[in-house]
């Protein structure tokens, strides 16, 4: 790929927020839109992540943000033109304490109330759902059919695509390595091919995006923590259709329409130091949540575990918006576990609040100014 | 003349041709790891075993360098696939 010097945006990170921004902004008519990806498009925490989508939240924006992405990726693969693996087979969320399912039930007439369809459902039809699951431990379950995932490196790709369509350039192998600022505006970046003089540059880096930021002189309270997965060999559908989830059981788990069962949880310890290793522990860990909730499961085999890492901010919710002291610096970041099922609709608003100053869908809220003014938006529905 | 070869599977735990794999490679997926991320091979029971080899050779071929510089991809554990309820016992078995 030819390399030029300047550009109109420069987009750093290659993973879903980094595609989508940069695709939306060619889409809203931007000519010359440049994403560096430090290794491979989908390398990073996009291509490593569980794959869910959902709308079961607790806060009133999550709810909004996961309606919109349950719709966006309802239509996702037509406006791409490349399928991304959708598969709707909903989420069931399980309560093993009182506590959890009273917030559960709330989360539920704050959905319903927000257009957004979930039931509380029983044992006997949490069984139905997901047949042979032991549960008699749990003391309520709550079930959206639309919840689902999608493939992460499809729809990575398939935004790749219809960015180089649009006249997006890609640049892979190629990291960022200093952000130029001239007096409080950002005039583009240093990386290990060269320069790139551009008057927008977003930061899209997912679990380095603070050193990202710091580049340009902005800090931000972002961390990485490390989590891991396992995926089984591919066996016959039914054995866990809907995506399994739990925040006091902690795990989650969802057999692919490819016939693999993907399992993870929340880490002991949250590991927080840029490796990407898999551990013995949360093999044997994992492997015990699995037979246990799914018994007829343990002659299943484990083909492969790996991690990946959520860029988590103080609250759990993302940071979009345009620094404060570098016109021209936006970030995209700090999804904490979430930037799969968000990036194609954040990725959208953060492109039109940059095009047309205003987004569809409200992103002012999520500016980092909320934690130094100690507006946390605190989200309850996490593992 | 038609290339017979296009039709011969490359990946056979996720059934994927050489026609594929080249189609990719060409749009730029030249990395062992990304046309395991677009087409799955080297996913299925075996992790690569079969395919590995013969899309790196596709892979120097395209590029026109050596075999030798070629990036593997990555490998992970458990390397052999290893039933849930083996693992589930723990280490002390």
């Amino acid at each position: 790929m030819t390399w030029k010097t300047t550009a109109e945006a420069v987009v750093i990170g290659g993973g879903i927020n980094g595609v989508s921004v940069a695709y939306n902004l060619a889409k809203l008519g931007m000519k010359d839109v440049v994403v560096l990806e430090k290794n491979t498009v989908c390398s990073g925490s996009t291509g490593r992540c569980g794959a869910g989508i959902r709308a079961q939240w607790g806060t009133e924006m999550n709810c909004r943000f996961g309606l919109a992405c349950v719709q966006k990726f309802e239509q996702l693969s037509e406006e791409l033109g490349m399928d991304v693996g959708l598969n709707q087979s909903g989420y069931l969320m399980v309560a093993y304490h009182q506590s959890e399912f009273e917030q559960l039930q709330k989360n539920v007439a704050l959905q319903n109330s927000l257009g957004y369809m979930t039931k509380i459902v029983s044992h006997d039809e949490a069984r139905e759902i997901c047949p042979g699951v032991a549960v008699d431990d749990a003391i309520g379950f709550t079930f959206n059919h639309r919840d689902g995932h999608a493939d992460p490196f499809l729809t990575t790709f398939a935004y790749q695509e219809a960015g180089k369509r649009l006249g997006v350039t890609f640049h892979k192998h190629t990291e960022v390595t200093g952000i130029k600022v001239k007096s409080d505006k950002v005039a583009g970046v240093t990386t290990t091919r060269g320069d790139i003089d551009a008057p927008i540059v977003i930061n899209a880096a997912g679990p380095y995006s603070q050193f990202v930021a710091k580049m340009a002189g902005v800090e931000i309270p972002n961390y990485s923590e490390r989590h891991e997965i396992i995926i089984t060999e591919p066996v016959e559908p039914g054995v866990c259709p809907p995506m399994l989830m739990s925040f006091s059981g902690n795990y989650y788990l969802q057999q692919r329409p490819h016939g693999s069962i993907i399992g993870g949880c929340s880490p002991e310890g949250h590991p927080a130091d840029f490796t990407l290793g898999a551990t013995w522990d949360f093999l044997e860990h994992m492997s015990r949540v699995f037979t246990k909730l799914l018994p007829r499961a343990k002659g299943i085999r484990v083909v492969r575990q790996w991690s990946g890492l959520y860029n988590m901010t103080p609250d759990r919710q993302p940071i979009i918006c345009e620094a404060d002291n570098v016109k021209g610096f936006y970030l995209t970041c700090g999804y904490s576990g979430h930037g799969f099922m968000f990036g194609p609709v954040t990725g959208e608003a953060l492109a039109q609040h940059i095009i047309l100053g205003k987004s569809d869908i409200p992103i002012d809220m999520l500016h980092y100014r909320r934690f130094a003014e100690g507006k946390l938006l605190i989200e309850p529905a996490v593992v | 003349m038609e290339d017979k070869t296009k039709d011969i599977i490359v990946c056979r735990c996720e059934e994927v041709t050489m026609g594929e794999v080249r189609e990719w490679i060409a749009k730029g997926y030249d990395t062992f790891d990304e046309l395991k991320r677009l087409l799955r091979v080297g996913m299925g029971p075996c992790q690569g075993r079969g395919c590995r080899e013969i899309i790196m050779r596709e892979i120097s071929r395209a590029k026109g360098i050596p075999m030798a510089e070629v990036e593997p991809g990555t490998f992970r554990p458990p390397v052999k696939p290893v039933k849930l309820g083996v693992l589930a016992k723990g280490g002390d078995n």
